[in-house]
């Protein structure tokens, strides 16, 4: 069987996900004495949020597509100088599919590289989870063209590889990754003629002493707002793209005022020419390592099912903790905070004072945030039937209709038996808050999947051996 | 003229090898992937869908939504946006499944 460095002997701890929250709880658990395994699916760490060019593509610069770069290169060298000292050892390429708990703590199954050839076994007293969240989408007629790209999947591209889908691309969704994305795709050369945003930001403005309590956020958004002034970007608030246009590429989107409940206001209707559509509603926790082993999960105020933890970052699983995104969308700072706080608790110590009121005080903002930016129920009236809203089964609105109102489907779960719905290649990560939307039982409930991505029948067969 | 992601980043990349598009040479910088190196000369789809037959290419970026497939080197439904592309990659277009040589 191939082995990783780590076949050797057990670490005290993995953490899975080398992003904000993994690399600050690997650095602060080895700063404790404890010998850790930091996996990632990715080749270099920085996870979605420091994603940065590639060696070879020779960035002199990479501060400059970032928000706070400088809080990386610390991580990052505190890392270096653990990894040289064997206190930590920095897996990548390694895509954790399961966790399996064994006598003395974890199995931690990896497959090895992106086309999963090979894979291994990294065994650990504990494992803290840090795999962040993935973005979540609303269907909407024409989002399936080549050129509508989700909001972070235009960044990715951006951050990694230097390319542009498009010169004239809209920004459109809910959320702050929005302004963000539309910050760095016009400041490297695209022109981004609207960002479309669902909401009218008010929510943020009822709770003053929550946002006055993280100074940093206002700051990093009045960035991102004078970026987009200086450029000329006009933002359209409580409005959203309920058409893109095209036939081989998307050439251009409609744009509608939405109601209170994001219903769009008949007649309100502009077409935006463009070449690309960068299109998200906020993000959802990547969980499922852990709702697989039973843990307990709860719904936050945007709708997204996160982790439960206690204050010392437990999940319900005993031996499993959590930082960062799966304990519920907040960003980097508050990602970074509960890693810290999460090592802490791992190595048996008390955090500092500081430290726990610096999470709480994130945390407060980030439930603020997601309240703020939780989709309202009238955003299916921008549906028509034919639209698609399972990308990989290619299973349209009246599909799915048909199932509830025909057939007696009352959860996501019948819907997926009887339509193919969530099925496919992506197991409805792209159309599970749709479909669960259409069947009408209101929050969608944890996914619950054995393998947390593809793993291919011949790595199944020899992790019998 | 307007600033490109490579001049915001003063990138001074290696030289420029070639992968191979549906039979055609397409430069690639090193450390892009697939997707990166379409995306860059001007190409968004690499697939057609098995029910529709309609053109897909990049969605999520980050190996989430499996929209990017594509046969490389000759295996089918591999995703683009994770896979760098090496000096010499071949690259087809993906029809359906991508599996029509196991038709019987």
């Amino acid at each position: 069987m191939p082995t990783s460095p780590s076949d050797a002997s057990t670490y005290d701890l993995a953490v899975i996900g080398a992003g904000p929250a993994g690399l600050a709880a690997a650095v602060t658990a080895a700063d404790l004495g404890l010998r850790c395994a930091l996996l990632d699916a990715g080749r270099q760490t920085g996870g979605q949020y420091y994603r940065h060019p590639a060696s070879g593509l020779g960035a002199a610069r990479p501060d400059r597509l970032h928000h706070g770069w400088s809080v990386y290169t610390g991580l990052a060298d505190r890392l270096a100088a653990h990894r040289e000292a064997g206190r930590v050892d920095f897996l990548g390429g390694h895509q954790v599919w399961a966790l399996e708990r064994t006598g003395d703590g974890y199995a931690v199954h990896v497959t090895l590289g992106p086309e999963a050839a090979d894979r291994a076994t990294v065994p650990a007293a504990a494992v803290l989870l840090a795999t962040g969240a993935y973005e979540r989408q609303l269907p909407f007629p024409g989002w399936t063209l080549p050129g509508v790209v989700t909001a972070g999947g235009a960044q990715a591209m951006l951050k990694a590889g230097l390319v542009l889908p498009g010169r004239r691309i809209v920004v459109a969704g809910s959320g702050p990754l929005l302004l963000a994305a539309a910050s760095s795709l016009v400041t490297a050369g695209a022109e981004v003629p609207s960002v479309v945003e669902a909401t009218d930001y008010l929510g943020y403005a009822r709770r003053p002493g929550v946002l006055a309590a993280v100074p940093g956020k206002l700051v990093e958004g009045a960035g991102h707002g004078s970026a987009l002034l200086r450029h000329r970007v006009r933002l359209r608030r409580r409005s959203a793209v309920v058409e893109a246009h095209g036939t081989d590429r998307v050439n251009a989107v409609t744009v509608a005022r939405l109601d209170a409940d994001w219903r769009p206001v008949p007649g309100t209707e502009r077409r935006i020419d463009c070449d690309a559509l960068a299109v998200g509603h906020g993000l959802l926790p990547q969980i499922e390592l852990a709702t697989e082993l039973g843990a307990a999960t709860s719904t936050g105020p945007d709708g997204a099912v996160a982790l439960q933890v206690d204050a010392r970052l437990r999940t319900t699983v005993p031996g499993l903790w959590s930082a960062g995104e799966t304990n519920g969308v907040g960003g980097a700072d508050l990602a970074i905070a509960e890693g810290e706080l999460a090592a802490h608790a791992v190595a048996d110590l008390a955090p500092r004072p500081a430290l726990l009121r610096r999470r709480a005080r994130l945390r407060a903002f980030a439930e603020l945030m997601a309240a703020a930016h939780r989709p309202g129920p009238g955003w299916t009236g921008w549906l028509r039937p034919d639209t698609d809203v399972c990308r990989c089964e290619e299973v349209p609105v009246a599909r799915i209709r048909e199932a509830v109102e025909e057939l007696g489907a009352g959860d996501p779960r019948t819907v997926k038996l009887l339509t193919r719905a969530g099925m496919g290649w992506c197991q409805g990560r792209m159309c599970g808050p749709a479909v669960a939307c259409l069947a009408g039982s209101g929050e969608p409930g944890p996914d619950r999947r054995p393998f947390a991505c593809p793993v291919p029948l011949s790595q199944l067969a020899a992790a019998e051996d | 003229m307007r600033r490109t992601p490579a001049e915001l980043v003063g990138a001074e990349p290696g030289p420029a090898h070639h992968i191979e598009f549906d039979g055609r040479a397409v430069p690639a910088l090193p450390g892009q992937s697939i997707a990166a190196a379409l995306w860059a000369d001007g190409v968004l789809a690499w697939r057609t869908t098995r029910v529709g037959g309609r053109p897909r290419g990049v969605f999520c970026g980050i190996g989430a939504c499996f929209d990017c497939l594509a046969t490389v080197n000759g295996r089918p439904n591999q995703r683009t946006c994770l896979l760098p592309a090496e000096p010499g990659t071949t690259v087809t277009t993906q029809e359906g499944h991508g599996r029509a040589d196991l038709a019987v």
